[in-house]
C-alpha cells in the first residue's frame, strides 16, 4: 500500500478496498516509527488528521469523492493551517498557531485530502541542506549521514521514506527541486503565479512558488491539479483557464526536441551526476526525442543576481517579525527598539540574520543602484536567454544538483559552498519558469542523482508528460530506501 | 558607510571587505541585537557573499529594462470593498501581549 501510486490509493478508497482512516492510521504509525530517526516532521496531529479522515470516509461513502479524496498529504511547514503549529522551521513561530489556511491548505481541504502534518524545513526556506531549521536537521532517507537538501526537505525525505502519499513544497531557488535530487523523488516548480501565495509564509515573494512533490510524475499532476487555480488573495496570481495537468501523461515523445546549455554541463558538475545525466539523455533519444546544443550565456550570474534579489525581498518580509502581535517576543528589554532587536536576535537563526543583513544593506541608501537594480537589470538578461533557447527547443535538461546528496555538517561554516549547490536551479526562478526534477540514477556513493527539466512558462502539462514517458521506461524513480 | 564605488578595487574587481562599523550599521537597520563577536563573524560572512555578488558589477546593462516581476503584469485592481471579516479574538489569542483588545507594548510617548 505504501509503495501505491495516487491513482492505485483513489481507485483502492472509492473502491472500498481500504478506509482513509485506515490509510491515514498506516503513515502516521510510520511517522512515529520512523520520524525519531529521520526528524522529516516538526508537527503531527493525529486528532486532527484523523477527523478529516473521517469526514473523507463519509465523503467516499456518499459517491462524492475526487481523485484525492481520502489521501494522507504532508505540508510544508511555510504552509498556514488552521488550527495547526506552523513554524517555517524557526523559533520566532515556535508558538504560532494559524488563525487561517494558505490557499494552497484549502485546495487541498475542499479535494478532502488528509493533512497528515508539518514537514520540516531550512528556517524561513533559506537553505540547501535543511540544517538551518531550529527543530533540528532532517536525516537523508537513503543514508542518515547526509543531508536531504533544502528548503523541503522534510518533505522529500517524507516522500523517500514512504511516510506521507505525497507532499507540498516551496521553490524560491530550487528549494523543492534540489532536495527531490537529493532523496531521488520527483518535484514540480510551476511558472511563477500558478499556485497562489497566500498563507505561504513570504521569503521572496517575486521568486516564491509552491508545488507539489511525490514518488511520480504522474502523482505531482493529480496533485497540481489541486493546488493551482487563480486566488485574488495574492496579487501576483495569474487568471487562466483551470487546466488538466493530467491530460498530456500518455503522448509519445517523438519529435520532441531537448535542448542541453553548454553551461550546465561546464567544470562543476560531479563526473558521477554527468554520467546518470548522460544516461537519461539517451534513454530520451531512445524515445524519439532529438538534442539540441543551446547556450544561456548569463545563466552563470544567477548565483550573484540571487543573493542579491532574495535578501532584499526577505529582509523587507521579515520586518513584520517584531514580536508584537505574533510570535516570539524576547522575555526582558528595556524599550520598543530593545524589544525589536532582542526579540529578533533571538527568534531568528544564524542564516537568517546573515539573508536580513545582506538585503539590508543592498537597498540601504547609496547602494540600491549598484546591487538590487543592477541584479533586476541582469534578471532580465537571464529570462532572455531561456526565451531565445525555447526558440530552438520544447524542454531544456540538466543536472538538478552538482552533486548527490553531501554529508551533514560538511558545508559548515561557509555559506558561500552552500549557495553553489543551487546553481542549476535558480536561473529558473529568476525567469519565472517551470522546473522539475525526477530522478535517473545513483551516483558514486549509491545517493540518487536528479534530472532537471525546465519548460517553458505554462508548459507544465507537457513537461509532466516528458517525466512520465520516461518513468515508465525506467524504474528509478520506483526505488526505495533499504531498511524503511 | 563608504559610498559603493569606494567598495571596489578597480582592477581586479574584487569586493572590499566591509568595515565593522558598517556591519553595526547595517545590524541596527535590520533591528537586529548582535555581540561584537556576532558583529566580526557577520563581517568576515559578509564580505565573502559580496566577493560572490561582485561578479555582476562588470555586467553592462546599458538600456536594460529591471525585471521586478516573472510575467512583468500590472498589478491587478480590486473593487475598494470589505473583504475580510473581523477576527480580532483569534488573532489577539497568538499574540504576545495584549489587554481589553490592544496589543500591548513599551510605552513610546512620555
Amino acid at each position: 500500500m505504501i509503495h501505491s501510486s495516487l491513482a492505485q490509493l483513489g481507485a483502492a478508497l472509492r473502491a472500498k478496498k481500504i478506509s482513509s482512516v485506515e490509510l491515514t492510521q498506516t503513515y502516521l504509525d510510520r511517522i512515529a516509527r520512523l520520524n525519531p530517526t529521520l526528524n522529516a516532521f516538526i508537527t503531527v496531529n493525529p486528532e486532527m488528521s484523523l477527523v478529516q479522515a473521517r469526514e473523507a470516509d463519509a465523503r467516499l461513502a456518499s459517491g462524492r469523492a475526487d481523485a484525492l479524496t481520502g489521501i494522507p498529504v504532508a505540508q510544508k511547514d511555510i504552509f498556514c493551517a488552521k488550527g495547526w503549529l506552523t513554524t517555517c522551521g524557526s523559533k520566532m513561530l515556535h508558538n504560532f498557531v494559524s488563525p487561517y489556511d494558505a490557499h494552497v491548505i484549502e485546495q487541498f481541504n475542499k479535494a478532502g485530502a488528509i493533512n497528515l502534518g508539518k514537514t520540516n524545513m531550512d528556517e524561513f526556506a533559506m537553505g540547501s541542506s535543511n540544517e538551518t531549521s531550529y527543530y533540528g536537521s532532517v536525516k537523508n532517507p537513503w543514508d542518515t549521514a547526509r543531508v536531504p537538501g533544502g528548503s523541503s526537505g522534510g518533505t522529500a525525505a517524507a516522500v523517500a521514506a514512504r511516510l506521507c502519499a505525497a507532499a507540498t513544497g516551496t521553490d524560491t531557488g530550487g528549494s523543492i527541486r534540489q532536495p527531490a535530487s537529493l532523496c531521488g523523488i520527483s518535484g514540480l516548480k510551476p511558472t511563477y503565479g500558478v499556485c497562489s501565495r497566500y498563507g505561504m509564509i513570504a521569503f521572496a515573494s517575486s521568486l516564491d512558488q509552491a508545488g507539489p512533490m511525490g514518488r511520480s510524475a504522474e502523482d505531482l499532476a493529480l496533485l497540481l491539479n489541486t493546488m493551482a487555480g487563480f486566488d485574488e488573495r495574492d496579487s501576483t496570481s495569474l487568471q487562466r483557464d483551470k487546466e488538466d495537468y493530467t491530460r498530456d501523461l500518455n503522448k509519445p515523445l517523438t519529435g520532441l526536441r531537448i535542448g542541453l546549455p553548454k553551461e550546465f554541463f561546464a567544470a562543476g558538475m560531479g563526473s558521477d551526476v554527468a554520467q546518470a545525466v548522460d544516461a537519461a539523455i539517451a534513454e530520451y533519444k531512445k524515445l524519439g526525442a532529438t538534442i539540441i546544443d543551446i547556450s544561456l550565456p548569463n545563466s552563470r550570474l544567477s548565483v550573484p543576481v540571487y543573493y542579491v534579489l532574495a535578501p532584499a525581498e526577505a529582509s523587507s518580509n521579515l520586518s513584520r517579525f517584531d514580536g508584537v502581535r505574533y510570535g516570539h517576543r524576547a522575555p526582558e528589554y528595556s524599550d520598543l527598539a530593545d524589544m525589536y532587536e532582542k526579540s529578533r536576535a533571538q527568534g531568528f537563526g544564524a542564516e537568517v540574520k546573515r539573508r536580513i543583513m545582506i538585503g539590508t544593506y543592498v537597498l540601504s541608501h547609496g547602494y540600491y543602484d549598484a546591487y538590487y537594480l543592477q541584479a533586476q537589470k541582469i534578471r532580465r538578461l537571464i529570462a532572455q536567454d531561456f526565451t531565445e533557447a525555447y526558440k530552438q527547443c520544447d524542454v531544456i535538461m540538466g543536472p538538478t544538483s552538482p552533486s548527490t546528496a553531501f554529508k551533514l555538517g560538511e558545508k559548515g561554516d561557509d555559506p558561500v559552498q552552500m549557495y553553489l549547490s543551487d546553481i542549476y536551479t535558480i536561473a529558473v526562478n529568476l525567469a519565472g519558469l517551470p522546473g522539475m526534477s525526477i530522478p535517473c540514477g545513483f551516483g558514486a556513493n549509491t545517493m540518487p542523482v536528479g534530472l532537471q527539466i525546465i519548460g517553458n512558462y505554462f508548459d507544465e502539462a507537457r513537461m509532466l508528460n516528458v517525466a512520465h514517458q520516461y518513468q515508465l521506461a525506467t524504474d528509478w524513480h520506483s526505488r526505495a530506501p533499504q531498511g524503511l | 558607510m563608504i559610498p559603493y564605488r569606494a567598495s571596489f578595487d578597480n582592477a581586479s574587481n574584487q569586493f572590499m571587505s566591509l568595515s565593522l562599523a558598517d556591519v553595526e550599521k547595517v545590524a541596527r537597520l535590520a533591528r537586529l541585537a548582535m555581540n561584537d563577536q556576532e558583529l566580526h563573524a557577520a563581517q568576515t560572512q559578509m564580505s565573502n557573499i559580496f566577493g560572490l555578488i561582485a561578479e555582476m558589477q562588470a555586467v553592462d546593462t546599458k538600456g536594460i529594462e529591471p525585471m521586478s516581476h516573472a510575467q512583468d503584469l500590472a498589478q491587478r485592481l480590486r473593487e475598494d470593498v470589505v473583504t475580510e471579516t473581523n477576527q480580532r479574538e483569534a488573532f489577539q489569542a497568538i499574540a504576545p501581549q495584549v489587554e481589553r483588545g490592544l496589543y500591548l507594548v513599551p510605552q513610546v510617548i512620555e
